[in-house]
């Protein structure tokens, strides 16, 4: 199916459905065929004629049925252009050899005037250019010629009965029946048969011979043309052998009514052939031109047989299929077209891959596939919760959970608490707490808990399944690297990065190529021995060691901030300054960008190769945020015990609280009415989810913040001031200590990763996250581009960033792991808050899974579903999940050593035909060598003849001066006249 | 009454082709508010068949090759013409200025092997360097590339000039000599003394960035 939707596209349907029913009334062909010829003739002269002469589809219409062969014959010069054309109809038989040997009494009748064009060509076409423009020229003169030639046609059949042929084309557009047609065309062959037979007595003899030439010189082009093919790739020869099987192909289709099935298959198959060349085509190692010359051949080859496959129904079957290849592949490509139209930011990161080499450009590439993955988070959550909650929900104010509560109403619009996502941010759609527990809300009865907790599932799901699918393409695609076999080599050919298109950049590439290969060389020369092996392990050993106590401070720092903020939440925060609020998160940020520096600084105790140091430092810095993450989210378990605790009070209190109020007012009474008691008033728990998600939206607040000012600081104020202060300074700043920042890609990556990672923990109980994450993502795409663009200079250590890409993916699988652990931790094993969140009253999160299925599918749904997922069955299929695994892992790895061992067999091969090479290139350099002795010795004793005949002092300034003696065993050996097989041989063996 | 509806069919069909190729015919972009054809939808259908571009990319990629010399390139190309940029034109553009292969990739790619461009080599290039191209493809014309002195095979000479121009001649004669003995003792398969083009794809194919570098975008 794929092989055929390659298909010409600019076809339209309109007539393809006509064709279909061409196809059908054959007899029909003629009337048209007349049509077309006046409609031809009409419209020759006009502007538009050779666009209107291309979408004609002359093609389908005339092949389907009649073929009408056209052949141009063009000389250099136009004068001498001579058409000719050849009509076949077939549906008749007998028509069929008549047509055909009117054609031939044509071209016959034209040979003079072919053969002094043809001799011209012989005379010129020597060169390939001649020859291709030729060819070029031949396929666009075809089109011409055929109007051309039925304009001919026209003329000389008019030139009898111009009358008759007036009062047809008259029948024709009424509409006349066919069959009268049909006469008239079968006596106006009659009348030109004769005409011709006439011509033909005259000049019978010549005329064959004339013939006979054209073939031949067909056949010479023919030949020509290989050669130079032979010269291109393997990938020619199969265009030549389908252009080979049209012209096999040709003659057949003619006569298409009463072709065999194996000559059907076989069309068919050249068809196909055709069809595959052109989706191929793109990747065909030929110049422009040629690729469009064969590609509007093969189109045209296409286009005129294909209609004359398949068989009565389904013939129109056929045409039919084809018309909606057709479509779907237009479709496709102005899919494909939309698709890279929609893809953002292509210059930009083009322009940043130019100046900055492609590792820069691999972070700004991979931020720009984190915005896709939000995008479509973001879809999730906007479109399933968000929006259905705030459009079908019950109002802000018609429940506890929906208002704010009385004693923080006074501060609730308060820029200071509306920025800590407190007061009406914390009572909106976009936290936990807001939404209702009511099983289905609106008109159109949404499921809103259970649709929050299938999206809270989903977005986990789609993400595993997006970073693994990458990964595996990325595998994928690197071919086996490890191999060390080629290092020169490659180095040689692929260090150079095409994209740089920066002269600072190219410096630096350029450097760093020549250090590279200058430590190559030296690595080769001997294995470097490292002078002072104690110190070097004591100093990392050091560094090791500080890098833990850093980390270790950093994890007991933040876990000792968060507990104390704690204490301020619970003494209330209005007490304490704005410090005390943000302590966690500034902490947090602070230490995640102070920390890698100070990474950095220790790792130049250790002396590792850059490489390997980047290693180091990426492993460091993702150990640091992963610390810190998880001291955060202990110390928010802690939080939410804390809260839990309260909730319990406050559930006591409730009671209390009801009693009171329900004992105050109406004693006895137990049928009256409820007390309507304005929500705000009504005591409500702490509400752990809507804590945790305000703690992951503040801490995804002040990150981006911290990002963007170190960015403004740390680069774009360090590069004013070296750009300004240069100029009064006593060094040089711009070259000396502080310069121009280095665009930092692995910390950048690091940060983008735990940022993702926050908003899988967190988007459970905020909806509002992957919104938020969309919204930094957007800017900091915009800033950092700029930032990069305005204040930083390229690395001076170039790295590549192939290597590393799936490094990150796999950074980022790991993180998706670690996150999605507490998630899922606090939503199976922690009740739900009873008075907040869509899961207020069910003793688990993931019960409203069980309530769907008991109220809303029918019961032996839930039935089956009861006894699928009881432990025995549970089990047996966990243990078969393990086995697969297991037997995927054991195949993938004997595959591996399979592969290994192939790889070896292969090397060990290649060494042996190096080893048989150097002994047969040895053996012929001694066969040479005797072979040279040998003819040396032979045309020293001929030579010593025919001195004996002539005189002595010719041979002496024949053989040492007239020749160089060296050359000599190959060059006179086949100008021996008694001796020249055996050098031959020897040069044969060679 | 079967032929009265064929036919019919058959003008209406013509007559709303003849429409249609009044309003399909523009597929320039717009400039200066009025409607420049720059190729018919033809021509650009094939181009999409040729290379790996979109027809936004092909119209992009015409502009930027008009805009190297905007005297030279007329605005309409459904006729065809037969312009040609030189190379020192091609050669400035940004994407291939510091390319120390500049002038190998436009003769690479240039018909008449000097390194001026028609629109078709033009575009020829920039779909082979693109990243949608396949291996094989990159490949084939990295060899070309590399083959300096185009008899197909990369030998010594070859491997000399193309250390120079990546270190701009900052390795001493002794190591480039060994580094192309290295080169040509890991890459030959068949012993010959140089690279052919099997050897250098067999080579090339394992590297692990080749294709990330091996590519321009534009």
């Amino acid at each position: 199916m794929l092989v055929k939707s390659e298909l010409f596209m600019h076809a339209t349907h309109h007539r393809q459905a006509l064709f279909s029913q061409a196809m059908v009334y054959c007899c029909d062909i003629i009337i048209i065929i007349i049509i077309i010829i006046i409609i031809i003739t009409h419209t020759h002269g006009q502007p538009h004629a050779r666009l209107l002469r291309r979408r004609m589809p002359r093609h389908k219409l005339i092949a389907s049925e009649s073929d009408v062969s056209i052949e141009v014959d063009e000389g250099k010069d136009k004068e001498s252009c001579v058409y000719y054309v050849e009509v076949e109809e077939n549906c008749e038989r007998g028509k069929i050899k008549q047509a055909s040997r009117d054609g031939k009494r044509r071209r016959e009748r034209n040979g003079e005037t072919r053969r002094k064009a043809s001799e011209k060509r012989t005379n010129e076409g020597e060169s390939k250019k001649a020859e291709k423009k030729h060819e070029k020229g031949h396929r666009t003169a075809r089109k011409a010629g055929e109007k051309h030639g039925k304009r001919q046609r026209r003329k000389n059949a008019g030139e009898e009965d111009a009358e008759d042929k007036s009062s047809k084309e008259k029948k024709n557009m009424k509409n006349e029946k066919n069959k009268t047609l049909k006469l008239e065309e079968e006596k106006e062959k009659d009348v030109r048969k004769k005409k011709r037979k006439h011509v033909k007595n005259e000049e019978d003899e010549t005329n064959h011979e004339k013939t006979k030439q054209h073939l031949k010189e067909e056949k010479r082009r023919k030949k020509r043309k290989k050669p130079e093919t032979t010269s291109e790739s393997e990938s020619k020869s199969e265009s030549e052998s389908a252009s080979e099987s049209e012209s096999k192909n040709s003659p057949a289709v003619g006569v298409l009514g009463s072709l065999t099935p194996e000559e059907l298959e076989n069309l068919k198959e050249a068809v196909e052939e055709r069809k595959k060349l052109i989706t191929q085509l793109k990747g065909k190692p030929w110049p422009m031109r040629r690729k469009l010359v064969v590609l509007r051949e093969s189109q045209e080859f296409v286009e005129k047989y294909e209609g004359a496959l398949g068989k009565g129904k389904g013939r129109k079957l056929y045409a039919y299929k084809v018309m909606m290849m057709k479509k779907w592949m237009k479709f496709q490509r102005d899919f494909e077209n939309f698709k890279t139209a929609c893809i953002p930011w292509e210059m930009k990161i083009k322009e940043i891959e130019s100046h900055f080499g492609s590792s820069v450009a691999s972070y700004f590439i991979f931020l720009r596939w984190m915005y896709g993955i939000n995008m479509i988070l973001f879809g999730l959550t906007f479109g399933l919760v968000m929006v259905p909650e705030a459009l079908m929900g019950k109002p802000y104010g018609s429940l506890p959970r929906k208002t704010v509560p009385r004693e923080e109403e006074a501060s609730a619009m308060n820029f200071a608490v509306l920025w800590d996502f407190g007061g009406y941010a914390k009572y909106s759609v976009l936290f936990y707490g807001y939404y209702n527990s009511q099983r289905a809300i609106g008109w159109l009865k949404f499921r809103m808990p259970l649709s929050y907790f299938l999206v809270g599932v989903g977005t986990v799901a789609y993400s595993y399944m997006v970073v693994i699918r990458t990964m595996a393409r990325n595998a994928n695609e690197e071919g086996g690297g490890d191999d060390t076999s080629f290092n020169f080599s490659w180095k040689t050919f692929t260090s150079w990065d095409y994209l740089i298109g920066n002269p600072e950049t190219a410096d630096n590439k350029f450097a760093s190529i020549t250090t590279s290969f200058k430590e190559a060389i030296v690595e080769e020369q001997e294995s470097r021995k490292d002078d002072n092996i104690h110190l070097t392990r004591f100093l990392r050993v050091l560094a090791n060691f500080l890098v833990l106590c850093c980390l270790a401070g950093s994890g007991y720092l933040i876990y000792f901030v968060v507990r104390r903020s704690q204490k301020f939440a619970l003494e209330g925060l209005e007490n304490y300054g704005w410090w005390e609020r943000n302590e966690v998160n500034m902490v947090m940020s602070l230490l995640g960008m102070f920390c890698p520096m100070l990474f950095d600084v220790i790792s130049t105790l250790e002396n590792y190769h850059p490489r390997i140091a980047l290693q180091w430092q990426l492993g460091r810095i993702f150990a640091l945020f992963l610390g810190n993450l998880y001291t955060f989210i202990i110390a928010l378990m802690d939080a939410i015990q804390l809260k839990r605790a309260e909730e319990e009070i406050v559930k006591k209190n409730m009671t209390i609280w009801q009693a009171n109020l329900y004992n105050g007012t109406v004693p006895d009474n137990s049928t009256a009415p409820p007390l309507t008691v304005h929500p705000a008033d009504v005591p409500r728990g702490p509400c752990w989810e809507t804590m945790v998600g305000q703690e992951f939206v503040r801490l995804i607040i002040s990150d981006t913040m911290t990002t963007y000012i170190t960015l403004l600081i740390g680069d774009f104020m360090r590069a004013v001031l070296v750009r300004f202060l240069n100029n009064c300074w006593c060094w040089d700043l711009e070259y000396g200590f502080p310069s121009y920042s280095e665009f930092d890609v692995s910390g950048n990556v690091l940060g983008l990763i735990f940022n993702q990672g926050m908003i899988w923990m967190g988007a459970f109980y905020a909806p509002c996250l992957p919104a938020l994450n969309l919204l930094r993502l957007h800017v900091s795409m915009y800033l950092q581009c700029w930032a990069v663009m305005c204040c930083n200079v390229p690395q001076e250590r170039v790295f590549k960033a192939s290597g590393s890409n799936n490094f990150y993916m796999a950074m980022l699988l790991v993180i998706l792991f670690l996150s999605t652990l507490p998630a899922i931790y606090t939503i199976v094993s922690i009740p739900p808050s009873f008075d907040c969140g869509p899961f207020s009253g069910k003793p688990r999160m993931f019960d409203v899974i069980q309530e769907t299925l008991e109220t809303d599918f029918p019961a032996w749904f839930s039935k089956v579903f009861s006894y699928a997922s009881n432990p025995g069955l549970v089990l047996p299929f966990l243990l078969l999940l393990v086995l697969a695994i297991y037997y995927l892992q054991s195949t993938s790895k004997t595959y591996k050593r399979v592969n290994m061992e192939l790889k070896k067999k292969l090397q060990a091969q290649n060494e042996e035909n190096k080893k048989k090479n150097k002994l047969a290139a040895l053996k012929a350099a001694s066969d040479l060598e005797q072979a040279r002795k040998a003819g040396e010795q032979r045309r020293n004793s001929i030579s010593d003849l025919g001195v004996n005949e002539e005189n002595p002092e010719s041979h002496v300034s024949s053989s040492h001066t007239s020749r160089p003696p060296a050359s000599r065993g190959h060059t006179s050996s086949g100008h021996l006249p008694g001796h020249p097989q055996q050098p031959q041989k020897n040069s044969k063996k060679r | 009454m079967s032929h009265c509806s064929l036919l019919c069919q058959f003008f209406i069909s013509e007559i709303s082709a003849g429409i249609r190729l009044q309003c399909t015919v523009c597929h320039g972009t717009a400039r200066m508010g009025n409607k420049q054809t720059i190729f018919t939808s033809q021509q650009l259908d094939a181009y999409q068949d040729c290379t790996y571009f979109t027809r936004k990319e092909i119209l992009r990629l015409f502009h930027r090759y008009r805009d190297l010399a905007p005297q030279l390139v007329p605005l309409d190309y459904t006729n065809e013409p037969d312009v040609r940029l030189p190379y020192e034109l091609i050669g400035s553009m940004p994407e291939l200025k510091d390319n120390p292969f500049r002038q190998r990739i436009a003769e690479v790619f240039s018909e008449d092997g000097q390194g001026n461009m028609t629109l078709d080599d033009f575009l020829d290039m920039f779909s082979v360097m693109s990243e949608m191209a396949p291996r094989d493809l990159k490949a084939y014309y990295a060899f070309k590339i590399y083959d300096f002195n185009n008899d197909d095979f990369i030998c010594k000479s070859d491997l000399e000039k193309t250390l120079n121009k990546l270190t701009r001649n900052e390795l001493t004669e002794d190591e480039v000599r060994m580094v192309c003995e290295k080169v040509i003792d890991e890459a030959d398969l068949d012993n010959d003394g140089r690279l052919s083009l099997e050897d250098f794809q067999h080579m090339i194919l394992r590297a692990p960035d080749f294709l990330s570098t091996f590519h321009i975008r534009i």
